[in-house]
């Protein structure tokens, strides 16, 4: 069974890829809310895009225990860099992993290797104005006319919705929700930036319109009534899991930054660092970052195993990875005091993206429900036996 | 493999979720609003690492899940059908 110190040099590896390449420009990404096409090829080429991809389509492959972990080792480094990268790099897989599992072997030889050498970008469209954590109830509707599918409806919120080349959609079909492949340039489809955000600015989120977007039979990803249960779902479950690793990213980040100041900053005739006050903050940032990298490494090695406890594990780590995020850019902004308030400051940032890693992906509180539910089936079977 | 090797393994693993009590055989697994996502996923798991086989967008009709009976049935073709490859 591996351990997270087995992978200290790929971690390594991939902090100083995310160092040189997308912590620079994290300031002007948020600024901008933007993501430059030049981040985006230097991720393609550092292969950022082919992890979690079958290796027959040009993904990374490997022992899939270690290759699952080693994917959320790149969400990490990718979320203490940007957690807007992160974003697209977490997106375009959450959309790929559904086509990946699902895809029929045609859908698979056409859309997988431009998937996974990052030619094609990926998004995963559920929300939309009325429906957000309820997925099945859906508006947008999938009519079938002959041998094709008719979308007609609006999804919101949609991250890279202003630049995804391809986007999984989730529509109602008459015998229930079901999931389609949706190209950019599908005649009827059209798209509305949404800039202004709070946090991740640079998610390029936008509203898609669908009017009357005529799509072949072979759009259709899975089968109706499969498109929120197993389809979406598979997309979601990867994004909770990358997006704990990100949260991660975030924390240590903010960790770091804190670490450094606090020993540059002096106040009352010596550094803060000394202060016990400013020791009991950095004491819990370190305790929090670690137990979600913890949880999000068991994650991580039962996903691989396709444990069915992985369900519970990925829930558990996105949900305490994203509260953890919150108060660790918290205490790290506390920390900075006016600086870190000030404009491009790296600590605001993270404390603004922070906010949004709670909402996306499950709110906190749709995944206490979840979570609550596994440990009521734990026990009864506890009891039972 | 015989119909009860296969069976068994799938009553237990789905009478966790069912905190009370043994379901039948051909007891509607949706029927007790078993259809969840996190439920679903979960059981596409077990039965991929439990039996070695692969649940492909071929297998995704409702009444290849609809009980223990279905589910042990659409184990044993994928088994079968592994089998004939061999």
């Amino acid at each position: 069974m591996p351990r997270l110190e087995d992978f200290s040099a790929v971690a390594q590896e991939l902090s100083a890829f995310v160092a040189a390449e997308v912590t620079p420009h994290a300031a002007a990404i948020d600024r901008e809310q933007c993501i430059p096409r030049e981040i985006v090829r230097a991720l393609a080429q550092a292969g950022m895009f082919a992890s979690g991809f079958p290796e027959a389509f040009g993904g990374r492959g490997g022992d899939a225990e270690e290759a699952a972990i080693r994917h959320g080792l790149m969400h990490e480094a990718l979320g203490a860099g940007s957690a807007s990268v992160q974003g697209l790099v977490n997106v375009h897989h959450m959309a790929g992993s559904a086509l990946a599992r699902w895809g029929t072997p045609a859908q698979k030889q056409r859309w997988l290797p431009a998937l996974a050498s990052g030619e094609v970008l990926a998004g995963l469209a559920i929300t939309e104005p009325n429906v957000g954590s309820d997925a099945a109830a859906v508006e947008t509707t999938a009519r079938v006319v002959g041998s094709d599918f008719v979308l007609s409806g609006t999804k919101t919120w949609i991250t890279c919705g202003q630049s995804a080349d391809v986007f999984v959609v989730l529509a109602r079909a008459e015998e229930g929700p079901a999931t389609f492949i949706v190209p950019r340039d599908t005649a009827g489809l059209s798209f509305e930036r949404i800039d202004g955000m709070l946090g991740c600015r640079g998610y390029m989120l936008a509203t898609l319109k669908f009017e009357e977007c005529v799509l072949p039979g072979d759009a259709l990803l899975g089968k109706p009534r499969f498109g929120v249960t197993h389809v979406a779902a598979t997309g979601l479950e990867w994004g909770r899991y990358n997006l704990a690793w990100g949260c991660v990213g975030l924390g240590r980040a903010c960790l770091e930054a804190s670490l450094d100041y606090t020993r540059s900053r002096s106040q009352f005739g010596s550094a803060i660092s000394e202060h016990q006050l400013i020791q009991r903050m950095i004491c819990r940032m370190m305790v929090d970052v670690e137990a979600a990298r913890l949880l999000c490494f068991r994650a991580g090695s039962l996903r691989g195993r396709k444990d069915p406890e992985a369900a519970k594990e990925t829930t558990m780590a996105k949900y305490f990875a994203s509260q953890m995020a919150n108060r660790v850019a918290y205490d790290a902004v506390q920390i900075h005091g006016a600086a870190g308030c000030a404009p491009d400051s790296a600590v605001a940032r993270a404390m603004r993206d922070a906010r949004i890693m709670e909402i996306i992906e499950g709110t906190s509180q749709v995944l206490e429900i979840a979570i609550a539910r596994y440990g009521y089936q734990e026990r009864a079977m506890q009891v039972r036996a | 493999m015989s119909d009860q090797t296969v069976l068994e393994p799938i009553r237990s693993f789905l009478s966790r979720s069912f905190e009370s009590r043994q379901m039948r055989d051909d007891e509607d697994i949706f029927a007790l609003g078993f259809g969840n996502s996190l439920f679903a996923m979960q059981l596409v798991d077990f039965l991929e690492r439990e039996y070695g086989i692969e649940i492909d967008s071929e297998d995704l009709e409702l009444k290849n899940f609809q009980t223990v009976q279905a589910i042990g049935d659409l184990v044993n073709r994928k088994l079968s059908a592994r089998h004939a490859q061999a």
